[in-house]
Parts: structure tokens; sequence; C-alpha cells
């Protein structure tokens, strides 16, 4: 018979006699964890990517401020892909006396290939979805230029030299929505009349669009196909970037996503480590007669590979088949979530899946079977030889290093990696020390009254190790728990708690100086509660530490554009209260007029600016240099207004201002901005409404979504205390038989059995309610950026509950056996 | 088949075995200077009281041990020389082993345990061969039977039919009825000899009881780390 099949006959004897199972669960718990967590972001990650294509209009767009090549066109078609055309230049637009200026997009073909527009006869409310260009003659125009021309639908409007009627208001547009602050108001025409205007001249400034969409395989396709033809002047824009706010409430969402898997992978990993000491005990004699009757090293050796392979391939194809079912179940829960339903899983996530399952079984068993190569046939005759001591701490070390890469790879965050493996490493230190610690207190105890718990406490010492390793496994056991309870109530409660139902909804910009009075008293006229009002400046950055800016130094596209385009500087003596310096300090009172400035850290990051740098703005023409003294993080998913530089006051003070607010406007109100825009013609409403609908919906489902992958932790923390009490199940029965034998009362043993096992779940769920605090505090104050308050009662009912259920468990462990007379016992052993 | 290819030559010859096991800077001699020579298809007793080293010197035959001086020859061939996995293919190839305590793997079935031994050796019809020594111990009905739905007495007939079924040259039992009742040891002990006989395999025969040794062609006893005819 090959190996192989003896590992599979033996392995099929290990699972009926139930050694293997609690190893085979921990995998599988493990392995369905990870996949499902994968499953899920892979597919989130896909829709997001949908949406960014819905603010961009399509899933790239070729940009260039030229006449877009014809072969760029072609190619398009030729791969199947959706196309669309656009022209987007400013203009002046007239309506009798009145002109202001436009931004003008023309357009030829299915605008845009990726959203809807939304057109209608009024400024707010009761629009209808439509895609394509207005019909040639006509154009649809943005309420706020209707406003400023004072025209409405049916009038006509001149656009260069010619006349074309507004056929519809524009109410929404999705490729707008990437940049808000945009301030000129779009018009949109059909590219047909374009010549007629005749303002395609020469030397005009055009920004020429080629708007693709088709299926992931092709979109790649053709970005790498036109990557290398880009010419000077041409530019491919993706979705990569989607609106700060969703992507920030995502981010968040998947951190929790990974922690939770995270923490089931560590958790089912010490089950697995855990439930391979009986497992290898009970294959200790297999391989010592298989020794005796002539099994060669080699045999053996291939036997164990084979086993570890067939768990570590049965574990994983169980755990894939888990984690696609209940990535199945996250979709559900998370599908309204996204506009369209949730794009199909792909299948990479699986074969992760199998892969870290057989990375897990051969780090976390393989040190242990490693062992079992080396029984001596002897054991045979003596059956004390080979029995197997706790491991050494090097044999911990390819289980541990197969935990560390699982974990990098699930936080997709060094700095999170790297404290997860911290704390999972002072967890491990301080539990042994306090198991230590504890095991020599209680013995230094004046126990002489009982006799059972001198037993229980002499039965600890006996196995030092092994009580050490119990403890752990209890601890970690009982931190899932824990911090499951402390995630659902208090972390996620407080996150969705930060997006108030009262949240601004709507942003008003370009307000004049002149004009915040009496726009103040209008709104709070309409019921509309207090605003502040800040003031916003315009300028373009220029220089950094003297040395010009050009956008082509950057190679990052984002910074290309962070130079390409003016930035809003603001002042204010106090800083936003959901915004937290990272480095640097905030300006004091006294240093107002100080040219200092405090710059969101994201921004510096992708333009490469450091705190102490000198960034020099040019400002309607007129450069001021300022220096940066701090850097920010701003919670973008809060919905405030906020701004990415930000100077003390009496620093811009000269330059001319228009100011921003942001306020909340309850439902069913919107009558009072249509007449907010008549009195008030120059200003921009931007309703945030639907965003903040779509970030609070996000993170609804994302609690239910995270309490759901937390499952997998409890079910694999329950594999752990399950695992840490069979451990040593069949050398206790060997201990409570003879203690039988000898004379110990039922009631002994059991007293005995509960003492020891009280012991550890106290000592458990001491070093559980520690490490569970702190990872608590860890998510709030650097994942969620919420306050963090210790749960007393938690602790407590976790301190109660392990030292009564963890001795219960026990007892019920040995229960069965103390019925039955000593003799059959030993007869069994 | 591994039947001896000359009548004469000799199953096991040991010659100036030694043992000694050093303990808290202590040296303590189990074995010295023991000689012995086990003919081809004798049966042999080797009697001794506790702690006498009947078991070390049975491990010390079987190549389970190795000896701190002197040299174990099985089929003239010095196992010494092998390594490990040649010690272990040889007793795969010529030897068989019944226990005191039996040592049936408890996760397999009393047929799956028969198996095992052929499996190892690579025979080609392990579960017949397996069945057919099953029912020569007359436990067929048992063949499902895990080591625990057995009595002692049959838990021991199974270890029997392992220890026969890949025929070997050589049978070590180490005290086969210490842990059965006297009536079921003694019909574990007639059918021990019934194989013996049936298989003409060399016996060694490890024990404190002198009813059992009486049984063998001659009997020999540990006293002082030497072995001494009775």
């Amino acid at each position: 018979m090959s190996s192989l099949g003896l590992a599979w006959r033996q392995l099929r004897s290990a699972w009926l006699a139930g050694e293997v199972r609690v190893l085979l669960l921990a995998l599988v718990l493990a392995v369905g964890a990870m996949t499902a967590v994968g499953f899920f972001t892979d597919r989130i990650q896909s829709a997001l990517n949908r949406q960014g294509s819905q603010l961009l209009g399509a899933d790239m767009v070729v940009v260039a401020d030229h006449a877009i090549p014809e072969k760029y066109r072609l190619e398009a078609a030729k791969l199947g892909l959706n196309v669309a055309q656009t022209l987007d230049f400013h203009s002046m637009v007239v309506h009798g006396d009145a002109s202001h200026l436009a931004e003008i997009k023309a357009i030829n073909g299915n605008y845009p290939l990726r959203g809807e527009l939304t057109i209608a006869a009024q400024a707010f409310g009761a629009g209808h979805s439509t895609q394509g260009a207005p019909e040639s003659g006509s154009v649809w125009i943005e309420p706020r230029l209707a406003n400023l021309l004072g025209v409405v639908v049916g009038d006509s409007i001149a656009v260069g030299e010619r006349q074309l009627r507004v056929a519809a208001l524009l109410q929404h547009e999705p490729a707008r929505g990437g940049d808000m602050f945009n301030i000129a108001p779009h018009l949109l025409m059909n590219e047909a009349d374009i010549a007629s205007t005749k303002l395609i001249q020469y030397g005009s400034r055009i920004k020429y669009q080629l708007l693709l969409a088709g299926s992931a395989v092709t979109t790649a396709t053709y970005s790498g196909w036109i990557k290398p033809l880009l010419a000077r002047g041409e530019r491919l824009e993706d979705v990569k970037s989607a609106r700060p706010e969703i992507r920030s409430a995502l981010e968040k969402a998947q951190q929790f996503l990974g922690l939770a898997s995270m923490a089931s992978v560590i958790l089912a990993m010490v089950a697995m480590s855990l439930a391979a000491l009986p497992f290898v005990q009970g294959h200790l004699d297999t391989f010592a007669l298989m020794r005796c009757f002539g099994a060669s090293r080699r045999l053996i050796m291939r036997v164990l590979i084979h086993q570890a392979l067939l768990l570590g391939l049965i574990g994983s194809l169980l755990g894939c088949v888990l984690g696609y079912m209940a990535q199945a179940g996250l979709a559900a829960l998370a599908g309204s979530l996204f506009v369209e339903a949730l794009p199909p899983p792909n299948w990479t996530p699986a074969l992760a899946g199998l892969m870290a399952g057989f990375a897990a079984m051969l780090g976390v068993v393989w040190p242990h079977l490693q062992r079992l190569g080396d029984v001596p046939a002897l054991r045979i005759l003596r059956r004390d030889l080979g029995d197997l001591e706790a491991m050494g701490w090097l044999a911990y070390l390819p289980g541990l290093a197969v935990m560390a890469a699982l974990v990098f790879w699930h936080a997709h965050d060094l700095k999170l990696g790297l404290v997860t493996l911290a704390g999972l490493l002072a967890l491990l230190l301080v539990s042994s020390g306090l198991a230590l610690l504890g095991g020599r207190l209680l013995r230094q105890l004046p126990l002489s009254s009982s006799s059972a718990w001198k037993l229980g406490i002499a039965g600890l010492m006996r196995r030092p190790a092994m009580a050490v390793a119990q403890v752990i496994g209890l601890s970690l056991g009982l931190m899932a728990l824990i911090l499951l309870a402390l995630v659902r109530g208090d972390l996620l409660h407080s996150w969705q708690a930060s997006l108030p139902a009262d949240a601004p909804n709507r942003f008003i910009i370009n307000i004049q100086p002149d004009q915040i009075v009496d726009m103040q008293s209008f709104l709070s006229a309409s019921g509309i509660g207090a605003t502040t009002v800040l003031p916003m400046v315009r300028g373009r950055l220029i220089a950094v530490n003297d040395k010009q800016l050009v956008a082509a130094q950057y190679q990052d596209d984002r910074a290309r554009r962070l130079v390409e385009r003016e930035f809003n500087l603001s002042w204010t003596a106090q800083m936003q209260a959901d915004n937290k310096i990272l480095a640097g300090r905030w300006w004091r009172a006294d240093e107002q007029g100080k040219p200092m400035l405090s710059l969101e850290q994201g921004i510096a990051e992708s333009l490469g600016i450091r705190l102490g740098d000198r960034l020099t703005y040019d400002v309607g023409g007129t450069p001021i240099t300022l220096s940066v003294t701090s850097l920010r993080k701003v919670e973008w998913d809060s919905m405030r207004v906020n701004f990415f530089a930000v100077a003390p006051p009496g620093v811009l003070d000269q330059f001319p201002a228009s100011y921003i607010t942001s306020f909340h406007l309850p439902l069913g109100q919107e009558a009072t901005l249509n007449q907010l825009v008549k009195r008030f013609p120059n200003l921009t409403i931007i309703d945030v409404a639907a965003l903040m609908q779509q970030v609070r919906d996000i993170m609804d489902k994302m609690v239910y979504a995270v309490q759901y992958v937390f499952g997998f932790s409890l079910l694999a923390g329950l594999a752990v205390l399950y695992a840490a009490l069979v451990a040593t199940r069949e050398e206790r029965t060997r201990e409570a038989t003879l203690l039988r034998v000898l004379g110990a009362s039922r009631r002994q043993v059991v007293m005995a059995t509960m003492a020891e096992f009280f012991c550890m779940g106290l000592l458990a769920a001491v070093i559980a309610t520690l490490a569970a605090s702190t990872l608590a505090y860890y998510i709030s104050a650097h994942l969620l950026d919420i306050p963090y308050a210790f749960n007393f009662g938690l602790a407590m009912i976790a301190l109660v509950s392990a030292c009564l259920l963890v001795p219960l468990a026990a007892w019920l462990g040995v229960r069965g056996l103390l019925n039955q007379p000593p003799r059959q016992i030993l007869h069994s052993v | 088949m591994h039947a001896p290819d000359v009548i004469n030559e000799l199953a096991i010859e040991v010659i100036g075995l030694a043992k000694h096991v050093t303990s808290n800077q202590s040296r303590l001699t189990i074995l010295s200077a023991l000689q012995l020579a086990v003919p081809q298809r004798e049966t042999l007793a080797i009697l001794g009281a506790s702690g006498s080293g009947k078991s070390t010197l049975l491990g010390l035959l079987a190549g389970l041990d190795t000896p701190s001086g002197g040299k174990v020859l099985i089929n003239a061939q010095d196992i010494a020389l092998l390594d490990e996995d040649g010690r272990a293919a040889l007793r795969g190839r010529s030897m068989g082993f019944v226990f005191q305590s039996f040592q049936l793997l408890p996760s397999l079935t009393a047929l799956e345990n028969i198996m095992l031994p052929l499996q190892l050796a690579g025979r080609d019809d392990a579960a017949g061969q397996a069945k057919a020594a099953l029912i020569r111990v007359g436990l067929e009905q048992r063949a499902t039977h895990y080591p625990r739905q057995l009595s002692g007495g049959e838990q021991q007939r199974v270890a029997i039919a392992r220890a026969f079924a890949p025929r070997p040259a050589i049978l070590f039992a180490d005290e086969p009825t210490g842990n059965l009742d006297a009536a079921t040891g003694q019909r574990i002990i007639d059918l021990l000899f019934e194989l013996n006989a049936e298989t003409g395999t060399t016996l060694v025969l490890v024990t404190h009881d002198a009813t059992l040794a009486a049984r063998c062609q001659r009997r020999l006893q540990l006293i002082d780390g030497r072995l001494e005819p009775l």
C-alpha cells in the first residue's frame, strides 16, 4: 500500500476516533474566514470601481488638449468598447443683457457611458434620468446658470454666434461629482452645433475627451495598448479615485473586515496548534508500531507529509466552500449598498484561501509531525519514551511565520499588520509571564484546608508548559469573544454616531462677503439652524521652497492634477473639531497674520511636501509664501466643510474671498432652495444628501457585515477554547483514573479538575480582558477616531463567566469517565 | 517467504552483548557479556524476575535498541552494521511481535491492525492475507471491530494474527499472557504454539511464567545480566 493510502486510512481512523476533528474544524474556519472576506472585499472593490466609473461617466477617459487621434477611437471600436466623445471649454453665454461664463460640454454619442443625467423643467425635484446629448439646436443648463441669466426652460441663449434653446435644466451630472467646487456652471450641447457657434478656433483652450466603457478585460487591454502611444498633452484617466467620502467609509469598513478575518486566522491557527497536540499524541503509538513493523523513517515522513497535505487540502477546500457560501450571505447583507448589484466574485480569493490553508497547516502542524518521525520504536516496549513534552519555542516559529504572513496579507497595511503582530507577541509574552507568575503565587497560597485545591494546583504545576499553552489558548479564545462584544456594542455604534442624522447635507459656495448676513438670516428664517461660514480664496500652488513647480515633475496623476488646478485656501483661528494634527502644531492666538499653513496629510503626501516646507501660492496674480507648520488628518466622511490648506486669520484677508457653508436641509424642504437661489442667483448649492445617504448606508451595512465576519472569529474562539480543554484530556484521564484507583472520591477528582481549570479560567479572563480592551482602544483611537471608554461591565461579565464556564466545561469533560469503574478505564488507557 | 536457506544456520546469534544505562552519574549494568545462539525453528523461553532486563534484551534482539557493546546477528546479519531504517526493514522482513499489552492501534479495526505490517512490507494482497489470518484465529466476525470493542483475549488473538500474517522467520513474544486471566491466557498460548508449529517460525518467548516457559524446547534464565540454562 502506498504511503498516501496509509496516510488516508490513518486520517480516516483518526477522524472516526475524533482526534483530528478540532484540527480540521479550525483549519476550515481559518480558510473560511479568509476566503469569505477575500471574496467580499474583491466584489466590493469591483463595485467601487464601477461606482467610480459613474463619477467619471465612463470606465476610462482619454483626455487631450487637441483633437483625439482617430486611431484611438478605431481601436476602441475594434475591441468592442462603448465610446462617446466630448469637447469641454469655457465661454460666455448671453441672454438679453445678462451674460455669464459657463463650462460648455459638447457631446457626441451616448454621454455618460456610466451613470445617468437627471434633467427637469425646474431646479429642484421632479427630474428624470436620461443619456445622450440634447437635440441639435438645444442645450441643457445647470439651474445656477439659468438663475444668473434669468432664463426658464424654452428661452433661447446665445452660445458664440449661435442661438440655442434651453430644453431642460440639468439637475445632476455624474461626471461632475469629482470636482464639486468647480466654479463655472455647466452647459451641455450637441456636438453637431459646435461648428455653427464658431467658438472653436486656433488657440482655443479645449479639453477633448474620449470616453470608454466595457468589460474589465477589454478596458485593461485597451489601457495597455494606448499607454505607450500617449503623446504630449494626452493622458488616460481611470476610476482609481472614487469620492474621498465614500472611499474613507469603505476603507474603514475594509479595515474592520480585515481585522475580523485576521482575528479569525490568528485564533484558528492557535486552535490548530492546540488541536495538533492530541492528534500527534494519538499518532505516537501508531508510528512507533510502524517503526517496529519495519517502516522506514522515510516512509513515516512520507505518510506524515501526505497527512498534512491531505488535511490541508480537505480543510482548505471545505474552508473555501464555507467562505464562498458565507460571502454570498455577506453580499446579500451589503447588496443594496451599491447602485447596481455586486459584480460576481472572481476566483482569486479561493486560490489564495487554498494556499493560505496549506501554509497554515504545514506551518502549525509540521513541527509536531516532524517530531513524530523521530519516535523511537522502543516506545512499544517502554511507553514513556518519546512522549511529547510541550515543544520548545523554536518549534512554533514556522507557525508564527505563516501567521505573520497571513496577518500582513489581510491587514493590507504595514502599520496595522505590525501593530497586530506586536500585540499578538505582547499577548503571548504577557500571558506566559502571568501564567507562570500566577502558578508560582498559587503555590505559595496556604491551601492546606482543601486537598482538591492542592491536587488541582499540583496538576497545573505538573505540566507548566502545557498549562501556559492552555491559558494562552483560553485567553485568545476569550479575547475574541470580548472583542466581538466590544466591537458590536461600542465601536460600531460610535462609528455610526460620527455621522448623525442631522449632519450637513447641502453646501453653499460662492457666497460673497456682503451676502453672508442676508443669507444667514434667510436660512434661519426658513427654520435652518445656525451655520458656520468659512472663507475661501482660490490660489494656484506655484513653488515649493522657492522652486517652481511643474506638473510634469510628478509621476502620480493626482499630484499632476493638483498642481494644475487651483486650491481652495481658507483661514480660521480654531481647528475644525473633526481634524487631527499629525505633525507640527496649530497656531496660537498671538500668531494671527503669521505666514503659517496647515496642510491635509494626504495632499502633502501626494505632492511630497513636508513639515517646514515653504509653499508659494499665486492668488489672483499676487504670490504669497506660507510655511507648513502642521499636517492634519481630515475625516472626509464626516461631510463637514474641510480644506486641504488652512492659514491663520490675517494672512489671506487682503485677497478677494468667497465664502462657503454647509447645513442640514430636512427632507421635503427643497422649495427653500429654489427661493434661496432666486434671491442670491450667484450661489452654487451642492446637494450631498445622496452621497451622505450612501455613506450612511455603507456604515449600516458594514456594521452587519463586520458582525457577520466576527461570527467566524467567535467560532474560531470557541474552537480554541475547546482545543485548549481537550489538549490534555488523555493525560488527565489517566491521572483521574489513578486518583480513583488510589481511593480518591469522585468529588475529590472533580474538585481537583475544576480547581485546575478555575485557575486557568481566571488567569485567561484577566489576560483576555486586558488584551481585548487594548485592542478595542487601538481600533477606536486609530481606525475610527472615536473616543474610547473602558467597558467595566463587560470585563466583569467576562471574568465571572470564564471562572464559571471553563471549570464547567472541564467538568463535562471528565464527568463521563468518573461514572465508570476505574478498572474499566484502566483497560482503555 | 523467508525460510532458512541452510538448515543449520542460526536465526539469532548474540556475542558478548552488553547494555549499560547511565543515570545521575552512576552506571547501571543491565546486560553484560551475554552469549546466545538460537537455531532456526527453535522455540526458546527466556525467564527472569521483574527488572532482570528481559525486555531490554528483547529490544536489543529485535534491533529496537542499540547495545553498549557486543553484537547481535539476525540470520547471520550483524544488525549493528545497519542504520535505523535498515533495522526497521529487517524487522519488517523477518520479525513478528506479540506484546503483553497487545499494542493494537486503537484507531484501526481488527482487520486493519493485521493489515498494517503486510502493507508496510508491501504485500500485494494485504487484505486477503489479513482476512485469512483473522479466520485462522477465529475472529472473522470481528473484522470491523475496533480494539476497544474487543475483550483482552480477543485483542491478543488479533495481535497474534498480526504477528503471523506476514510469515516472519522469528517471532518475539513479550509476556503474551501477562494481561490475561489464566483460562484466556491458556487458550492464547495454545494458539501461539499451534501457529508456530504450522509456520515453522523461530520463537523467542520472554516470560516470568514457568508453566508457559515449559512449552518451549529450551529455557534460559536471565540473572545478573547473563543467560543461564535452567
